[in-house]
């Protein structure tokens, strides 16, 4: 466990970076330091690899000062990913990634098959290994970067907003990745970033910081978008935060209604049968069970039902995998107001009405933060 | 008066090419003085370059003694140092320093500071000395800039290391000075010819240095 006790940063011009900070960044998960610029985030960061030392206070882990270790060994205990990943442009892709490796006296050949094996588990194609860092998309330098760090499998990370630089896209691909990354690997990762959205989605913890260095809010995601500490944290939360919150709970609770479906080749009395006075409309699916689409059911006719005159259904959500937010979007994107549920295949398995949403919401809250994090 | 005439009987003259003031002995010799004087400068100005570069710090002050050194004239130099230090290949070598180390001193300076600060961050953060911070993270993205500042010093110090004749030295020096005194105009414009060769070899030479020593990375990025 990394331990900042009460650590101040001052410098000599007067002004306090970091303010009297404490915070315990447990082992195995990650932990994301958040906040506007000036919020001391970085600095925080860097003083845990002695990039910066602080003025007061202490820094532990496992017990042990880091102000007495020496610090170049200090700093080969951890990965440091930057942004803009800060690639070495004279060196091949192989030879980046193998840099600290070499740095701790490992062979040559050595030093390139863990970094060979490296850039497998972060997603990059071999192919890449000779080539230099101009010759890679943003994207993929980042995952370079991320290598790097990993190259002598520290137990600690430390990320210094690694994702701000490449557009929102590639950033989603790289959280997932890292997400995956941390399934495999179980490192403590220390991150910043100023984007509450990827604090949210990465975080087992968030350290919510505001301008002149001292702690607003430490706590998992789901509570400080259930409760906020104070207006400031309300206020980085921006004003979605309550659907936000609802990434945290699961649609499997969600009772799906079977009735309004009919396949493309239903009979008449089909058609008939699945209508019901509580849904004014029917989802047609197709022979694989895949929807097509709604209809009102005086406009549905044995036989000749035209596919391309069906309203659209928005996006499917996939049930018990997807959030209730994603539940939520779903109702509204569709024009009948009815979310259409899916199996993992894309399979249609029931439908759901807005208002029944909204009840799952409202149980939902009742029910408290336990909740098991979902996806969004 | 054509000056090709003059170039074609200089280099015709079989008597030009042996002995003690044949061409290649004096090419030889201004060679010699032309790499002393370099290496001398380099052994100067590329270590006060790098580590100001590296550093930060300096920059203002090195700035200023690089301009001073310039406004020096390297003949009237030389013929102090004559007067200070009397014959010999001392006060050759002076002047010839002076003129170099500026550029090659404010260049690396130059070329250090410019390297991307996010990698020599990122190789702090990683663990590396600052010594092999400087010498395997930004020495290798600034070579080219570094290379040309030794590239403009050797051009400068070959076309300059004429004057060593002034003081009774050899090298291609000679025949201008030697061609003048004996209304031998064949022979100064031969001389003149083969220092603008000799820097044409130095441009090559250090085009081929920098294909060689700089890595595909850089040179493609830059």
């Amino acid at each position: 466990m990394i331990r900042i006790d009460s650590v101040t940063k001052r410098y000599p011009d007067g002004t306090v970076a970091v303010d009297r900070l404490s915070l315990e960044i447990p082992d195995r998960s990650i932990t994301v330091l958040v906040g506007p610029s000036g919020c001391g985030k970085t600095t925080t960061l860097r003083m845990i690899n002695r990039m910066v030392e602080p003025s007061e206070g202490t820094i532990t882990i496992d017990g042990a000062d880091i102000s007495r270790q020496p610090v170049n060994s200090l700093r080969r205990s951890m990965g440091y990913v930057i942004q803009n990943a800060g690639l070495f442009q004279h060196r091949t892709i192989v030879d980046n990634i193998a840099t600290v490796p070499r740095l701790l006296g490992w062979s040559k050949d050595r030093a390139r098959a863990r970094a060979r094996e490296l850039m497998e588990r972060v997603g990059l194609d071999a192919s890449l290994a000779k080539r230099y860092p101009y010759q890679l998309s943003g994207g993929q330098q980042q995952r370079v970067g991320v290598a790097r760090a990993l190259a002598a499998d520290p137990p600690v990370l430390l990320m210094d907003e690694p994702f701000s630089a490449v557009d929102p896209i590639v950033r989603k691909g790289l959280q997932e990745e890292l997400l995956r990354i941390q399934d495999e690997l179980g490192k403590t990762i220390v991150f910043v970033t100023h984007d509450i959205d990827e604090a949210i989605r990465l975080g087992t913890m968030v350290a919510v910081l505001r301008t002149g260095g001292r702690l607003a809010q430490y706590a998992p995601p789901a509570e400080l978008l259930s409760s906020p500490a104070d207006s400031f944290v309300e206020d980085f939360l921006g004003t979605d935060r309550g659907i936000r919150r609802l990434s945290f709970f699961t649609s499997e609770t969600l009772e799906l209604k079977k009735t309004p479906i009919v396949a493309v080749d239903s009979t008449a009395e089909q058609i008939a049968s699945r209508t019901d006075p509580d849904t004014p409309y029917l989802l047609v699916t197709g022979l694989d069970g895949r929807p097509l689409g709604w209809s009102e059911p005086e406009d549905l006719v044995a036989g000749e039902i035209e596919t391309e005159r069906l309203l659209p259904y928005g996006r499917p959500f996939v049930h018990g995998k997807d959030s209730l937010r994603a539940a939520l979007d779903a109702a509204v994107l569709s024009p009948t107001g009815w979310a259409v549920a899916v199996d993992g295949d894309g399979q249609v398995i029931g439908a759901v009405s807005q208002q029944t949403i909204g009840e799952a919401i409202r149980s939902a809250h009742a029910e408290g933060r336990d909740d098991a994090k979902v996806a969004g | 008066m054509n000056v090709l005439n003059f170039v074609n009987a200089f280099f015709g003259d079989s008597a030009h090419w042996h002995g003690y003031d044949g061409i290649p002995h004096r090419l030889l010799e201004h060679v010699q003085y032309s790499l002393t004087a370099l290496g001398i400068a380099a052994a100067i100005g590329l270590p006060v370059g790098l580590v100001t570069g590296h550093t930060g710090r300096g920059g203002n002050a090195l700035a200023l003694v690089a301009t001073a050194a310039r406004a020096l004239p390297s003949f009237g130099l030389l013929v102090l140092m004559f007067v200070l230090l009397g014959l010999g290949l001392l006060p050759v070598m002076i002047p010839l320093v002076v003129l170099a180390v500026p550029p090659i001193l404010v260049t690396t300076y130059e070329a250090v500071r410019s390297v991307d600060p996010s990698p020599v961050d990122a190789a702090r953060g990683m663990g590396m000395t600052e010594p092999r911070i400087l010498l395997r993270v930004e020495v290798p993205v600034a070579l080219p800039l570094i290379l040309s500042g030794l590239r403009s010093a050797a051009i400068q110090i070959v076309s300059t290391a004429t004057i060593a004749a002034y003081v009774s030295l050899g090298g291609l020096g000679r025949y201008i000075v030697d061609g003048l005194y004996q209304r031998d105009y064949e022979k100064v414009v031969g001389g003149a010819t083969l220092v603008a060769v000799l820097a044409l070899v130095t441009l090559t030479v250090f085009w081929a240095v920098t294909r060689v020593a700089v890595s595909p990375g850089v040179r493609r990025s830059a």
